[in-house]
């Protein structure tokens, strides 16, 4: 019964959504990479390098929209060596994207070490606050867990809707997913392979470091080592769950967050004293890898990812 | 621009792209060094210092680079049969659980006997680790490098529920840690007095052994086949699931020795924070030793000094340790880069 009292309860339902933001934006992010034909495993260090540019930008002053800026920049940053890695030299995207996750990673916690020396104790910013939108927080259940949420969770689901419509129905994502299942198609049109790869993984990296900067700036309000934690190959695994589509990723990326809300809130139940702590931590991990093996019997994987496409060889 | 094949590149070209691309992988260290506030010139002398100025050092990197001989091996291994094995980092816990299970007084033998059992069931443990998400790539087409980075942290979660509970040692004022193996379990020293101990002699071995099933072997041809072309590997006959099977084995099993030889050689008893990461630190060793087994011992003694070195650096001049990270990250990516320039030749359009 603790179960359902939990499931009817607005609270777990507000930091479901909570925790599905940071994976919307990164997982909108690795789609458009892998929609064009690029495997980004760059994700995890993009998104530790977008919390800490982020949250280093508005504890140095900026305000906070500006901050999110800072930490899109920094991902496109690390996007730009990634792409021009892999596409024009089509170097191993594996390696590639381990690589970037290895630098961004510690870079960034080179660059806390060196900006902030004499710091045990990460210190705070003011971050974002919930913002009530008039009427509908006020419904029953949905308003407190959708509609009292920080500007940055509005935004998560705005890149979903805007991924989603760029995708399939404008031009820009026809092109896009051509470059991904047929690039010959796309060099044949006038169209440059190159230069569609490179600007999703360019974009797709900063959608990720605003992902990051998430955690530091409407979540946990500092910046701390490990915070990531993973993150970025949970959503790797729900591009795969997601089947590519941004719709089935954002409702994967819902499903996961409300799964880790559950484990976090079961611990504190009668189970929690019964069952060790790791065993819910587990869970969301083993839910992932059931899930892959559920969606792998109709998984439609772009054609050409992690296929380099080298203009005159073909 | 596009890329063009260069049919016979020079030997400058061989040499020297790969050398330009450390020069500026230390260039770049050293700009960051200066970042930190430190000297670049006397920072790049203490990493080489710590890493080999002292008997010491050198022993304190040769011991360092023995589980990552293991790991570069496993990686290496996997990836020449693209298995994108990423999952070192759970099979290297494997291996310790194992050895802690039956080493720790579970099995009363003889240092002759316990020994060899401990080595083979660590190997299987960690082949059994990664021939599941093998099975999973073969049968079902679920992308392994997700599978085993995932099993990563559910093997590291499992290990520190062990620790805290059945493997938890009574005696450990409370801190999650094994008990301590019996003097049966515990690796010799390779020479009296010194640290280092018998992994590294037994990672040199592993090294020529996957050298000699790679180059002299019907497997190794396979696994090389597979590599370069699955499809036409199949057309040629060879039972490619079969083959990525038996890699995953072989890899596993190499990846699961490291966390064997750490807790048998060095540590005597299994915690959390048994791998700093040398798993992930595995997979940097064999792309530097271009996923050759000889060249990955090669590449393990320079990760390792650069390690070493630099953590001893960091003590000495106050600059963070990351340094070391990011030096090695870059060194990846520029030789990785160095090494597609000697074959390929930019051409602008």
């Amino acid at each position: 019964m603790e179960i359902l009292d939990i499931l009817l309860s607005a609270s777990f339902w507000a930091a479901a959504i909570r925790i599905a933001s940071p994976l919307i934006f990164a997982t909108m992010g690795e789609l458009i990479c892998e929609r064009a034909g690029v495997l980004n495993l760059g994700i995890e260090g993009i998104m530790v390098a977008g919390a800490f540019a982020g949250w280093m930008a508005v504890y140095t002053g900026t305000d906070l929209w500006t901050g999110v800026a800072v930490a899109f920049g920094a991902g496109m940053l690390f996007g730009l060596l990634h792409a021009t890695l892999t596409v024009p030299f089509g170097l191993s995207q594996h390696v590639v994207g381990l690589g970037i996750t290895l630098l961004a990673t510690s870079a960034t916690y080179f660059a806390y070490r060196v900006a902030l020396p004499e710091v045990s104790s990460p210190p705070r910013i003011e971050a974002f606050q919930p913002y009530e939108i008039p009427l509908l927080s006020d419904l029953p259940l949905l308003g407190p867990a959708l509609f009292s949420q920080t500007p940055l969770t509005y935004l998560a689901f705005a890149v979903a809707g805007l991924t989603a419509f760029t995708l399939y129905r404008t031009p820009l994502g026809l092109a896009l997913r051509a470059a991904g299942e047929n690039p010959s198609a796309v060099e044949a049109q006038g169209l440059s392979v190159t230069g569609l790869r490179m600007g999703a993984v360019i974009v797709g990296s900063g959608l990720m470091a605003v992902g990051g900067a998430f955690l530091t700036m409407s979540a946990f309000n500092s910046f701390f080592f490990e915070m990531v934690n993973g993150r970025g190959w949970i959503c790797i695994a729900l591009v795969v769950f997601g089947a590519w589509r941004p719709g089935k990723a954002l409702l994967g990326a819902l499903l996961f967050a409300a799964f880790d809300a559950l484990q976090v809130r079961l611990q504190q139940t009668g189970l929690g004293a019964d069952i060790p702590y790791q065993v819910f931590l587990m869970l969301p991990y083993i839910l992932s890898i059931l899930a892959l093996i559920v969606m792998s019997r109709r998984a439609e994987v772009p054609a050409a990812l992690m296929v380099p496409y080298n203009k005159g060889t073909r | 621009m596009r890329l063009e094949a260069i049919p016979a590149p020079t030997l400058t070209r061989t040499l020297g792209l790969p050398a330009v691309a450390l020069t500026l992988t230390v260039i770049a260290a050293s700009g960051l060094a200066l970042v930190a506030g430190g000297d670049p010139f006397a920072v790049l002398g203490l990493i080489v210092q710590g890493a080999v100025g002292s008997k010491f050092a050198l022993l304190e990197t040769l011991n360092r680079a023995t589980p990552l001989i293991f790991t570069g091996l496993a990686v290496a291994v996997a990836f020449r049969a693209k298995l994108w094995n990423i999952g070192a980092e759970a099979q290297l816990y494997g291996g310790a659980v194992i050895t802690v299970v039956l080493g720790t007084g579970f099995l009363p033998w003889p240092a002759g006997v316990l020994l060899p059992v401990l080595v083979i069931a660590s190997m299987l443990t960690g082949a059994l680790l990664l021939l599941g998400p093998a099975y999973l790539k073969t049968r079902l087409g679920v992308d392994e490098v997700v599978t085993t980075l995932l099993l990563n942290f559910i093997a590291l979660l499992f290990v520190s529920m062990l620790l805290e509970g059945p493997l938890k040692d009574p005696m450990g004022m409370g801190w999650p840690k094994s008990e301590r193996l019996i003097p049966e379990a515990r690796l010799p020293r390779l020479v009296d007095g010194l640290r280092l101990h018998w992994g590294f002699a037994l990672a040199l071995i592993a090294a020529a052994a996957v050298w000699v099933i790679q180059t002299r072997t019907t497997l190794g041809y396979e696994m090389r086949a597979v590599g370069q072309n699955p499809d036409a590997a199949r057309f040629a006959g060879i039972p490619v699931g079969a083959v990525i099977l038996k890699t995953a084995f072989l890899s596993g099993g190499l990846a699961a020795l490291a966390g064997f030889s750490e807790v048998a050689g060095l540590k005597g008893s299994l915690t959390l924070d048994l791998s700093p990461g040398f798993g992930y630190t595995g997979i940097i060793v064999a792309m530097l030793a271009l996923l050759n087994p000889l060249g990955v011992v090669v590449s393990a003694l320079f990760v390792a000094g650069v390690f070493v070195g630099a953590d001893s650096m960091s003590r000495a001049a106050d600059v963070p340790t990351y340094i070391a990270d990011i030096l090695l990250a870059l060194a990846l990516l520029s030789m990785v880069l160095a090494i597609l320039l000697t074959r390929f030749r930019v051409v602008r359009d």
